[in-house]
């Protein structure tokens, strides 16, 4: 984008920047609410979902807005009201900043740093911030409750995450985003590089554990104690209504989005698909659309096990990240470190 | 903080005080956390106090009344054949259930018995109402994991049994279709096909629910070796149907010496599980429901004919006496204790129902598990409040 | 796990043997036996129920026997009786709109006779042998407390905290004498004939006339005995 951009003024360039970001961010968010939330999961559940909005229901997205943003902004008497009021803010902050280190084309990316993955790691985890701050001036003991238990398992998860795509930076041998893209599309299997070397196959192990790392960052099931609605009504949301409840929805959402596309990018190849030299401008206009759809097809996983699993305890949640995905990311290191030398 | 910030957090604490009965904020050791009356996880209005740990439960107390009807002092005031339209709404999802043993109390008071024809259709739809009750357990106990899809299967399958139950009742929730001396109807015509293909869809849903929950592995360790209960304890305190079957005793009333009902005539099995634990809970209420296919469907190749309805006088009178009737109803024992003084209304009813028992067990076996526990462990003892607060 | 016999060996005898009940009468001379002037009546109907009426000083070693001697391990349910005739009389079964000062009848008891106007009642259960009992006692008018079962069945725990709040009866020796159902501060005990079924005495229940002709039929008696 950049290229793109040059010769614009300042003003001018980030202002398309902002435009381009929230579609980045509000698109993919609303597509997978739309395919999974509302239509895979129906049709998972068999019923029909949303069928009136629209054809197939696919208004109901804008309904669904309209009626958070008509709702009454009810703020608890004993909440403490400035850091309730920005927690939203700061859960949608850290997705706003995770899009900035993912490529969408050769030439279409908005930051190009030589630590972007390690970048793009770090403001994730600003999210438990946001939802410390929302349990904490929420002044309800379920808020709080979910709360703490948020910020236990994103610790517990971001470790198995950074040590699961410490194995694909191995491999690429760079911490830069769009350089683990091109290794990916120029690289070749013992040899063979007709489809490149998508780090899927390589890296299975890893792609598993950043999988099951992904699902708890986002508290879906099986790992959605922080909301859980059976337990503690909705968590850390519980006294959030109206707006300040859609921005985190859309936070969920978008960070769905946006953990699916950086799994894409890391393991699936981003926005290059084989058969093109990676270099070609045919990947500025296509890439975002090959990202898109392989995006789908982690979030499609995602959601999948969303809708089937019951939910963790949350001390088993915990052994499992401790016990079995963090020694198993290690070893995942070890092997292909030492794969790396050997061949 | 500020002077202003102050007042507002004192103000605050002192109101919240003066508010709950049995919360006291200002403590610095453990947090009291009020589960309910409005809670997702409780279906009805139950609250739990519970003392809390960080996670773990030191104790918990549940709190009731929230929705007490006062039934025992109203069937006072009714006469008998008003009493079954009350009861109905005693355990709302297997609604005949609750009317059948009332009304075989006051069949045995008057000594009148109804005809062969109307036992098997009661037995016949007392199991429907057991399937109703169920299969909404099967589903509900993935929501309270945290599986949202079981139920929905539940939902859609059950309608079809409601179907039913109205097509002969003409009442999809409450019935009250049972009399005093037989059935207020025959069945429709076709029915008795249109039943036999709807248990077959009742046995495909457990069969999903078999593969879609009890194999699932996280639901295993959410549910096994939690909430055990042995049977000595279990029995002291009251636990009943699927509850107590499934810490190892084998005990249904259906089998034994149940009255009024043609259980006794069909092939069947009582199912029990050793473990006692929210699993075994869960996997004897499977087995149960299947259980009750296999009824309804000898139910459905046998029924007699004849007469629905005994000769019984139009205005009822029970003669002075006293019995207690009970039956193994999908909340567990149900039984009525009957004390009539010869009048139209009945002197004195002590409605024992399951689930107040099955939940009075609940401070005992709450303490020390986690919070998500609680909730499993109360869905696995599956009770519906208007059961407990009559 | 309990071992438990099976239930054909029973019934079998219960055909053998059609109108007398051995099992229920056996238990019945045992008990006389254990708790000798105690117990103060008995009544069996063959083949369906026993009932036995015991002293308010026996009420605690009656559940301990029941427990340790005859397996009565399970608890049923335990509850109260108020045997005085509603003071509302007719207003209570509705029929006539305007209460007419009524004459109290005389007090009369149920199976096993009784002597005063509240009775404890209680019911056990043999769970391998599928025998239950069901069990009375008296209780004065001038003391109404009686010794606390939820020492022996843990179960009775909640079933006398609600007799205690709607009946007035006090448990000695209760772990938790709290109200179960009721608010903290409620006055009266509702489940007492004399306390008055408010919404009853406000709009009159319709009640027994809803027994109506049917089509084609010619009335029978159609008078509710007045």
């Amino acid at each position: 984008m950049s290229v793109v951009l040059a010769d614009l003024a300042y003003w001018q360039e980030t202002t398309i920047r902002l435009l381009v970001g929230l579609i980045a961010v509000l698109l993919p968010a609303g597509t997978l609410v739309y395919l999974f939330l509302f239509k895979m999961m129906s049709f998972m559940q068999s019923r029909l979902g949303p069928m009136e909005a629209g054809p197939y229901g696919s208004l109901q997205l804008l309904a669904e807005v309209g009626k958070f943003l008509q709702k009454e902004d009810i703020l608890p008497k004993a909440a403490d009201r400035l850091i309730f009021k920005l927690a939203p803010f700061v859960v949608l902050i850290s997705t706003f900043l995770l899009i900035l280190v993912i490529p969408a084309g050769p030439d279409l990316w908005f930051i190009d740093v030589d630590t972007g993955i390690f970048l793009g790691l770090a403001v994730s985890s600003i999210s438990v911030i946001g939802i410390l701050m929302a349990g904490w001036a929420s002044s309800s003991k379920y808020s709080l409750l979910g709360a703490l238990r948020a910020t236990g398992q994103l610790i517990a998860y971001e470790l198995p995450m950074v040590l699961a795509v410490v194995g694909v930076i191995i491999q690429a041998g760079t911490l830069n985003v769009q350089e683990i893209v091109m290794a990916q599309a120029t690289g070749e299997i013992f040899g063979f590089g007709g489809i490149g070397n998508p780090y899927v196959i390589t890296q299975f192990v890893g792609f598993l554990i950043f999988l099951i790392a992904v699902q708890a960052e986002l508290t879906q099931p099986p790992f959605d104690m922080p909301v859980a609605e059976s337990e503690l009504v909705t968590g850390y949301l519980t006294e959030y209504s109206g707006l300040r409840f859609l921005m985190f929805f859309i936070g969920e959402f978008a960070t769905a989005a946006i953990f699916s596309a950086l799994a894409a990018t890391l393991f699936l190849g981003g926005w290059y698909v084989p058969g093109l030299e990676p270099t070609d401008n045919l990947f500025n206009v296509i890439g975002p659309i090959v990202l898109l759809g392989k995006m789908l097809l982690v979030a499609f996983f995602i959601f999948w096990f969303r809708f089937t699993y019951p939910r963790f305890r949350e001390d088993q949640l915990q052994q499992l990240a401790w016990k079995v995905l963090i020694p198993l990311s290690l070893v995942n290191i070890v092997i292909t470190g030492v794969l790396k030398v050997v061949f | 903080m500020s002077d202003t910030a102050d007042t507002k957090q004192m103000a605050y604490i002192a109101a919240q005080a003066a508010d709950a009965r049995v919360n006291l904020e200002i403590e610095t050791e453990g947090m009291t956390l009020n589960i309910g009356p409005q809670h997702p996880a409780t279906h009805g209005t139950l609250r739990i106090v519970v003392r809390l740990d960080g996670e773990q439960v030191i104790s918990a107390d549940p709190l009731m009344g929230y929705m007490h009807r006062g039934y025992e002092k109203l069937t006072e005031v009714r006469t008998y054949p008003q009493v079954t339209t009350l009861v109905n709404r005693i355990d709302w999802l297997g609604s005949f259930a609750n009317e059948v043993p009332f009304i075989l109390a006051a069949e045995q008071l008057m000594e009148v018995e109804a005809p062969p024809r109307a036992q098997w259709i009661r037995t016949a739809l007392f199991e429907m109402s057991r399937i109703a009750n169920v299969v909404l357990f099967l589903g509900d106990m993935g929501v309270q994991l945290g599986a949202v899809t079981p139920v929905f299967f539940a939902f859609r399958d059950r309608e079809f049994i409601l179907n039913q139950i109205e097509a002969v009742t003409g009442g999809r929730f409450h019935p009250n279709f049972d009399r005093i001396g037989g059935l207020k109807d025959d069945l429709p015509k076709g029915w008795i096909d249109e039943t036999r293909g709807v248990l077959k869809r009742i046995r495909n849903f457990c069969d999903e629910i078999e593969t879609l929950v009890v194999g699932n592995e996280i639901f295993q360790s959410r549910t096994r070796n939690i909430g055990v209960i042995p049977a000595d304890i279990g029995l002291s305190y009251g636990l009943s149907g699927a509850n107590i079957r499934s810490s190892g005793v084998d005990w249904d009333i259906r089998r034994d010496g149940g009255v009024g009902l043609v259980h006794n005539e069909l092939d069947w099995k009582v199912w029990t599980h050793p473990d006692g634990d929210s699993f075994a809970r869960f996997w004897v209420r499977l087995q149960e429901v299947r259980e009750s296919c296999t009824m309804i469907e000898q139910i459905l190749d046998g029924i007699p004919s004849g007469p629905v309805m005994a000769k019984v006088p139009r205005i009822i009178k029970v003669p002075a006496g006293e019995a207690y009737v009970e039956t193994e109803n999908p909340l567990g024992v149900m039984g009525y204790y009957v004390i009539s003084k010869g009048d139209l209304t009945p002197f004195r009813v002590k409605i024992r129902s399951a689930s107040f028992n099955n939940v009075s067990i609940t401070p005992w076996l709450l303490k020390g598990v986690y919070v998500p526990d609680v909730i499993s462990i109360l869905a696995s003892l599956y009770f519906i409040l208007g059961d407990i607060d009559r | 796990m309990i071992q438990l016999s099976s239930h054909e060996e029973t019934t079998e005898e219960e055909i053998e043997i059609p109108k007398r009940d051995d099992i229920r009468e056996d238990l019945i001379s045992k008990l006389k036996d254990d708790l000798g002037e105690s117990l103060v009546a008995t009544e069996i109907i063959a083949e369906v129920d026993v009932w036995a009426r015991v002293t308010k000083e026996a009420w605690l070693e009656t559940a301990q026997i029941l427990l340790t001697r005859y397996n009565m391990k399970y608890f049923n349910f335990l509850s109260a009786i108020d045997w005085l005739p509603s003071p509302f009389g007719r207003d209570m079964d509705a029929q006539v709109d305007q209460p007419e000062p009524v004459t109290p009848e005389e007090m009369t008891w149920g199976t096993t006779g009784g002597e005063t106007r509240f009775q404890l009642l209680a019911r056990v259960h043999d769970p391998e042998n599928h025998l239950g009992i069901s069990l009375k006692v008296d209780l004065e008018d001038t003391d109404l407390s009686i010794e606390s079962w939820s020492s022996i069945y843990p179960g009775a725990d909640w079933h006398e905290r609600e007799v205690s709040e709607m009946f007035g009866i006090t448990f000695l020796n209760h772990p938790n004498p709290v109200k179960l159902y009721l608010p903290g501060d409620f006055e009266g005990y509702p489940m007492r004939k004399d306390f008055a079924l408010l919404a009853r005495r406000i709009k009159p229940w319709p009640g027994i006339v809803d027994v109506e002709d049917m089509p084609g039929e010619e009335s029978e008696e159609d008078e509710v005995d007045a």
